[in-house]
């Protein structure tokens, strides 16, 4: 009878149970990074790189440096720096908003699918931090994706095209120093950019109980507003999509830079951002737990 | 997704890009912002239409106007809109509503010769033109709403492009009532615009000052055919007025239109007139002929220059004493920066204050949106200054897009675009001249051939598209033969280049007289070469040396261009003898083209190029990215603070215990959850479970047994009700659940992971210690030997159970609440599973099953709940709820002897018997089993068997069917 009481705390959790130390971002990230699906989206960050780089050295004959036309594709083999650009500015329409959904829209999804969500729930991991470790459990892992596919893409680059400096489409060049502050500051920016994708997909992710429907979902909102965005029709209306801003990072290439494009970026990307995480919470506090 | 345009941001609006695009640029870009979002007009801008007569006799005309008035009651200055050639009073509708909105009162209006307004185009003839924008002073001066400078004398600016922007220089020249005024990309000298030949003498000190042979030039044979053609398309309305037709029928109407209307009745005519109206369309004679013999001799007549130099600002830039603010585009193979640049030195000469602000654009590429917008602002920021006495003081700088910028070129401009500004426009009356610096050219003396007929040509420029270089994506093409080149050292820094360069060179022909393009290209490190802007300088020449050896020399101004020339690039000037763009001599030559005045010897010459000094205009601000910081770990504090605030509300909340909690693991009272749909799955539950139970739950399927469970776990939340786990209220994320271990519905496992791992991950998330998990009592529950080691996605559907409930078992909870465990399990492990949980009840903890099947309960729980439809229909002790019946089954030894047991059963008092398929059935109703035992023992009957008969089937039935 007593062995029963002697082991429960005031609150009437059992001993040893603290809120607190529930769902440790590091058990979370273990639970994730144990997944094919992150380590397949970690190993095609460093591949994608590695065959852009086998395609630019196909694609190396003369008849490149004949074709005069600005394009970004002529002096992504210029250096290492030049190459991560490339890559950067080829993935931020599709491959970073994919990556950005597949990990904040899998993320509470996949759990109600496996049915594991409920018994977390019940360990009983409080809702709201639930979300929370989740949320964050995907920043990291999208943010590490996209630093991976820098980091590769900067070194195998380097090793390819040599460490040398930046050179943009018109011939400016960037000391190899200022270019990496430069790409720091781009990524930075795209992280915070592509936040809107992550929460969107997670507000998704906190109402479907298929990760498909969220990953899907989130993609398919931001292809349709990448569509409308050609529609000249709809005029400065374009400049409220989530979508908006999303190049502004390439003003960073300017002497001196102008942030004033990216600062709008940030601070739209930021609210559209808190809004649907908020969206996401506030569906989760408040949902019936039934998959 | 997004198509890879190289390093390009998608999203600066596209402009034209097919060449019959260029047409509609020419109509439009004038306008400078036809496209522009007009959603920012005011509502309360009223416009006022009208028709306003103008000229007299011959000259007579109808002017159709809109006055744009602003919303306040005072009077407010005005500003008067011209269109560009081609264009109506709609094109800069988008324009006025702007300058309303901002409180001017604007009035917009068709020239004569276009839109709905009658006469014939005089190319802002003094006389007919400059003398409509008199008249229409004259209209605003009458009126109360116009701010008046004097008697006749409304507060006035005048602001246009193209077309419109000369009907601004010139009056202000001859009216000296127009108070500012802002004309854009428009003209000095058409002479020098049309028949350009950049050679000469040019001592100005200005960035961009421009030479110009006097008298001789070079014919802009596309660009003036294109500006012709849009006035002379021959129009029905015409055609109507010559055999006095209604003018109704064929009113602005276009070729189109003209073309599939019926012929009038041409006999009654003058052919002269119809050849006329035809061919000049709505060009006044003296002007149709000037083009005719310019189109067909491609020389410059003096009759020619007259009409030119007529049209021209530049012959009466000394009467302008309106401030002036100067907007000329970099991509404009029509008006380049020198015009710009020969308005600016003439109007500051007299004193009057000039601002020159190029853009990235003109007419051979529309600005981005983001540039229109600044120069609307631009134009506005004049007006205000100069007309209201408001804001802040333009000045008389210089602005220009930053050489730096992404591309600028490709018949639009792309991306953003910084700006340079500077003081002064250097070399302006009292400036300081231009900084020239000095690049050393080399090159041998080469042979320039200049083929018959012209053919074939270079091809550098379209009207309207500007720069092929990358409107093609290939290199401008320069024929073979036909150019002489002569490069510079690679560049040892960047040189940004802003204005017009000048060179040395030295060209001899045997004719005397030779025609020649100069250019400045840009080559690359690999050899790709760039030629800014797609600009040309044309060079018509007389007078040379027929002798090579000899040769004149010749002072070229090379086109003014904005463009950096990187590190490592070479700058090259070619002259070539062929350009598609212009008039060619029929005859072919062979020129000889040196640099320098120094003949053969000296093989190199400078090209000067000018830099002008200036702070480049970006949104650098960091400040703001340190408050936006600030806000957002502010707003994050804030959150954290609250969401803390909030959990200790909450806990508060929960912390009412129920006194006799430890003895009541499970307590339901009159929990109902109905959902939004109106499906109610539990209806006012109420049960309790003590302490070392084993409860059942049971009922068929759908009767809400896992909707009790999933609101026990605080996964749903009841609609109404309490539920009680130790005393405690349970509910999502209550502590207490700590208490509970689960299995519901489906196993929760993570198919990549071995069933150890997924053990031990779920005992990592829930954060407790890990000597509290009896990880290896759980495994060994479990029971699947080596197997627990393997991906549970190898498993089979019995052992995913048993891991599921092996979980739930972690940490050894004091309520087990499973449901449906023994689904998926074969009999051995069925009858393990039973005898775990009853040693677990043992211990003193308590466990919950659900089934829908009787045996299972039977054999496993102590107490059961029924349930059916969501609602509670019995609860009991099994025996209660089994045993009600009574009955018992009576094996006889001797099946003879059946009869006289019945009647001895009968004879007990209340007990009826009978014969059933099973055998004989005695129902006791209250009567001891063993009293009757006794009875039949003690009548000599053998008793084979004597069992209560355990109708659960029926019991269960009979209870579930009640409801």
């Amino acid at each position: 009878m007593t062995s029963l009481s002697e082991h429960v705390q005031p609150t009437g959790a059992v001993a040893g149970y603290r809120p607190e130390r529930t769902l440790r971002l590091s058990v979370e990230l273990r639970r994730q990074f144990k997944r094919r699906r992150t380590i397949g989206v970690f190993a095609l960050m460093v591949a994608l790189p590695l065959i852009l780089i086998g395609a630019l050295q196909l694609g190396a004959s003369e008849e490149a440096s004949e074709n005069a036309r600005i394009n970004l594709v002529d002096v992504a083999t210029s250096s290492g720096l030049n190459f991560t650009l490339f890559v950067l500015f080829a993935t931020t329409g599709f491959f970073l908003v994919v990556v950005y959904a597949l990990c904040f829209g899998d993320s509470v999804a996949s759990e109600a699918q496996w049915g594991s969500l409920r018994y977390t729930l019940a360990t009983p991991v409080p809702r709201m931090r639930l979300l929370r470790q989740k949320w964050l459990a995907a920043l990291v892992q999208s943010v590490g994706a996209l630093l991976t596919l820098a980091t590769v893409a900067v070194v195998a680059g380097g090793i390819a095209f040599g460490f040398g400096d930046i050179r943009t489409p018109v011939g400016v060049t960037l000391g190899q120093g200022e270019g990496m502050l430069r790409l720091a500051g781009m990524l930075g920016y795209l992280a915070v950019h592509l936040l809107v994708v992550g929460a969107l997909a997670f507000w998704f992710s906190t109402i479907t109980d298929a990760p498909l429907a969220a990953v899907g979902g989130a993609v398919f909102t931001m292809f349709v507003f990448a569509i409308l965005d050609q529609v000249e029709q709809l005029g400065a209306i374009r400049d409220w999509f989530p979508t908006a801003e999303e190049f502004a990072w390439i003003d960073l290439l300017l002497t001196p830079v102008d942030s004033g494009d990216m600062f709008r970026g940030v601070i739209q990307s930021l609210v559209y951002a808190a809004l649907f995480t908020a969206l996401g919470f506030r569906h989760f506090a408040r949902r019936d737990v039934t998959s | 997704m997004r198509p890879l345009r190289g390093l390009v941001r998608p999203r600066p609006r596209s402009g034209a890009r097919a060449t019959s695009a260029a047409l509609a640029l020419l109509l439009l870009l004038p306008g400078l912002l036809v496209l522009a979002p007009a959603a920012s007009a005011a509502q309360d801008v009223r416009t006022e239409q009208a028709r306003v007569p103008s000229g007299s006799g011959a000259d007579a005309v109808e002017l159709d106007t809109t006055l744009y008035l602003p919303g306040g009651n005072d009077p407010a200055p005005a500003v008067v809109l011209a269109h560009g050639f081609g264009g109506s009073k709609q094109s800069v509708a988008a324009d006025a509503e702007d300058l309303a909105a901002r409180g001017y009162v604007v009035l917009t209006y068709s020239a004569r010769g276009f839109g709905e307004s009658t006469g014939e185009i005089g190319l802002n003839d003094p006389r007919y033109e400059i003398a409509d924008l008199a008249t229409l002073i004259d209209l605003l001066a009458e009126r109360d709403d116009v701010a008046i400078d004097g008697d006749g004398d409304p507060r006035v600016g005048v602001a246009g492009g193209s077309y419109g922007g000369g009907v601004a220089l010139l009056g202000a020249a001859y009216d000296d009532r127009i108070d500012a005024i802002a004309p854009q990309i428009t003209w000095n000298s058409l002479t020098a615009a049309l028949f350009p030949s950049q050679t000469g003498p040019s001592d100005d000190g200005t960035v961009a000052a421009t030479a110009q042979t006097p008298g001789a030039g070079v014919y802009k044979r596309l660009w003036a055919g294109l500006f012709f053609g849009v006035g002379s398309a021959p129009t029905g309305g015409l055609l109507d007025g010559l055999v006095g037709g209604d003018g109704e029928n064929g009113e602005g109407a276009g070729p189109a239109a003209a073309g599939g209307q019926a012929l009038p009745d041409v006999s009654s005519l003058d052919p002269a007139a119809v050849e006329q109206a035809l061919t000049c369309g709505r060009f006044r004679a003296d002007i149709c002929a000037a083009y005719q013999t310019a189109a067909s001799t491609g020389a410059l007549t003096p009759e020619i220059a007259a009409v030119l130099d007529r049209s021209s600002p530049a012959p009466v830039l000394d009467r302008i004493a309106a401030p002036t603010l100067l907007i000329q585009g970099t991509q404009d193979s029509l008006f380049g920066l020198g015009q710009a640049d020969a308005n600016a030195r003439g109007i500051a000469a007299n004193g009057t204050p000039v601002k020159v602000v190029w853009y990235a654009g003109g007419h051979d590429g529309s600005a981005s949106d983001q540039v229109t917008e600044d120069l609307r602002t631009q134009v506005a920021g004049w007006f205000d200054f100069h007309l209201r006495g408001e804001g802040e003081d333009p000045g008389t700088g210089f602005e220009f897009p930053a050489p730096t910028g992404l591309g600028t070129g490709i018949g639009q401009v792309q991306g953003r675009t910084q700006t340079v500004v500077a003081d002064t426009y250097p070399g302006l009356d009292g400036a300081e001249p231009a900084d020239r610096r000095e690049i050393a050219l080399t090159g041998p003396t080469q042979p320039v051939v200049t083929p018959p007929g012209g053919t074939p040509g270079a091809l550098t420029t379209v009207p309207g598209l500007g720069a092929l270089t990358s409107a093609l994506g290939g290199t401008t093409l320069e024929i073979p033969g036909q150019f002489a080149a002569f490069d510079s050292e690679r560049l040892d820094a960047a040189v940004e280049v802003v204005g017009a360069p000048t060179v040395e060179l030295a060209v001899a022909a045997p004719a005397g007289t030779a025609t020649l393009f100069a250019k400045l290209y840009d080559v690359g490190p690999g050899g790709a070469t760039t030629l800014p802007a797609g600009l040309v300088a044309p060079l018509a020449l007389t007078g040379l040396s027929a002798d090579p050896t000899r040769p004149t020399p010749v002072r070229v101004t090379l086109p003014g261009i904005v463009h950096r020339f990187e590190a490592g690039h070479t700058m090259r000037v070619v002259v070539s003898s062929t350009d598609q763009a212009y008039a060619l001599p029929a005859e072919s030559a062979v020129y000889s083209v040196a640099l320098g005045g120094g003949g053969l010897t000296a093989g190199s010459a400078a090209l000067a190029v000018p830099e002008v000094d200036g702070s480049t205009q970006a949104d650098t601000g960091s400040s703001r990215w340190w408050v936006m910081l600030a806000v957002v770990v502010g707003l994050g504090l804030l959150g954290w603070v609250a969401a803390l605030l909030w959990g200790r509300r909450r806990r508060r909340r929960l912390s009412h215990v129920e006194p006799d909690g430890e003895d009541v693991p499970l307590r339901f009272e009159g929990v109902t959850k109905a959902y939004k749909d109106g499906f109610v799955a539990v209806r006012d539950l109420s049960f309790e479970v003590r302490r070392g139970q084993v409860l059942g739950l049971l009922g068929p399927n759908g009767a809400g047994k896992t909707t009790s469970l999933r609101m026990l776990m605080g996964l749903i939340r009841p609609t109404a009700g309490r539920i009680s786990v130790f005393g405690h209220a349970a509910g999502p994320g209550a502590p207490v659940l700590s208490r509970l271990g689960s299995f519901v519905e489906g196993t929760g496992l993570q198919p990549h992971l071995s069933g150890r791992d997924n053990l031990r991950l779920y005992w990592a998330a829930t954060g407790r210690p890990a000597e509290d998990s009896h990880l290896d009592e759980a495994i060994e529950v479990a029971g699947l030997g080596a197997a627990i080691d393997r991906p549970v996605r190898r498993y089979s559907q019995g052992m995913r159970q048993r891991v599921a409930i092996a979980q739930a078992m972690l940490g050894l909870p004091d309520l087990l609440v499973l449901d449906e465990p023994t689904n998926g399990l074969d009999p051995p492990q069925i009858h393990a599973m039973r005898e775990v949980l009853r040693s677990y009840a043992a211990t003193g903890r308590t466990v919950i099953v659900s089934s829908h099947l009787l045996s299972e309960i039977e054999q496993t729980c102590s107490h059961v709940v029924v349930m059916a439809k969501g609602q509670k229909i019995a609860q009991g002790t099994v025996d209660e709820i089994v045993g009600t019946g009574g009955a018992v089954l009576v094996g006889l030894a001797d099946d003879a002897e059946t009869d006289r047991a019945i009647s001895v059963l009968e004879g007990l008092p209340g007990v009826s018997a009978g014969r059933t398929d099973d055998g004989l059935v005695a129902d006791l109703d209250g009567y001891s089993r063993a009293a009757a035992l006794q009875a039949l023992v003690a009548a000599g009957i053998d008793v084979d068997e004597f069992t209560p008969r355990r109708r659960l089937e029926d019991a269960f039935l009979a209870l579930v069917g009640e409801s």
